[in-house]
């Protein structure tokens, strides 16, 4: 019998399309993560990782630069919680601003504020780019 | 050390860089990434032009 219960016990657990997981598949968007760029350097994807990494780390150091704000961990108003999600995706750019205290907390000019979304879309972008590479570990990206 | 940027200058900046990480991560072949930075890079920087013309025609 096609669906007997002993059957359906033996079938395989993993569909013919899943990807198997590797430790790159973990290591790449890690290490990714907390240097931008370097899950690309990782898979020797140069070209690509140098890019993300001058990209992604210029960006945040022209918004500290420019007197942005780094959050800190908050459970207070839902837009400081989410500035600090979006500053913790630059990985050891934001442990190293947060251990050194930069990022004052009061805005000083006008355009600081562009700096304060300057390290924020850096951290977003690093989270783009860390998700790319481990599409590029599994095989689903060349 | 201290930067300020206009407006507009910060925005392409902005541009610049969000463009490039989008194009490699948006798109499989080199030239296809070249084209969809280029093409985001356009889009912001033709929003930023558009949304200053509109606020300029609110204002009046």
């Amino acid at each position: 019998m096609a669906n007997s219960p002993t059957e359906k016990s033996k079938a395989p657990l993993v569909t013919p399309d899943a990807t198997p997981l590797t430790t790159m598949a973990i290591v790449a968007p890690a290490l990714g993560w907390l240097i931008p760029g370097a899950g690309h350097l990782i898979l020797k994807r140069w070209g690509r990782g140098v890019l993300l990494m001058l990209s992604i780390v210029t960006l945040f150091l022209l918004g500290l630069a420019m007197q942005g704000h780094v959050y800190k961990p908050n459970g207070g108003d839902i837009l400081d919680m989410l500035g600090f999600v979006g500053n913790l995706g630059a990985g050891l750019l934001y442990i190293l601003s947060r251990v050194n205290d930069w990022g004052p907390g009061a805005i000083a000019h006008a355009t600081a504020d562009y700096g304060t979304k300057f390290l924020i879309v850096a951290g977003l972008l690093n989270f783009i780019a860390a998700a790319d590479a481990y599409h590029i570990a599994i095989g689903k990206k060349p | 050390m201290t930067i300020e940027l206009t407006h507009f200058s910060a925005a392409v900046v902005f541009a610049i860089f969000a463009s490039i990480v989008f194009g490699i991560t948006q798109r499989n072949t080199p030239r296809d990434m070249v084209r969809y930075g280029l093409y985001c890079f356009a889009m912001f920087v033709g929003g930023v032009l558009v949304a200053g013309w509109a606020m300029w025609l609110i204002r009046r």
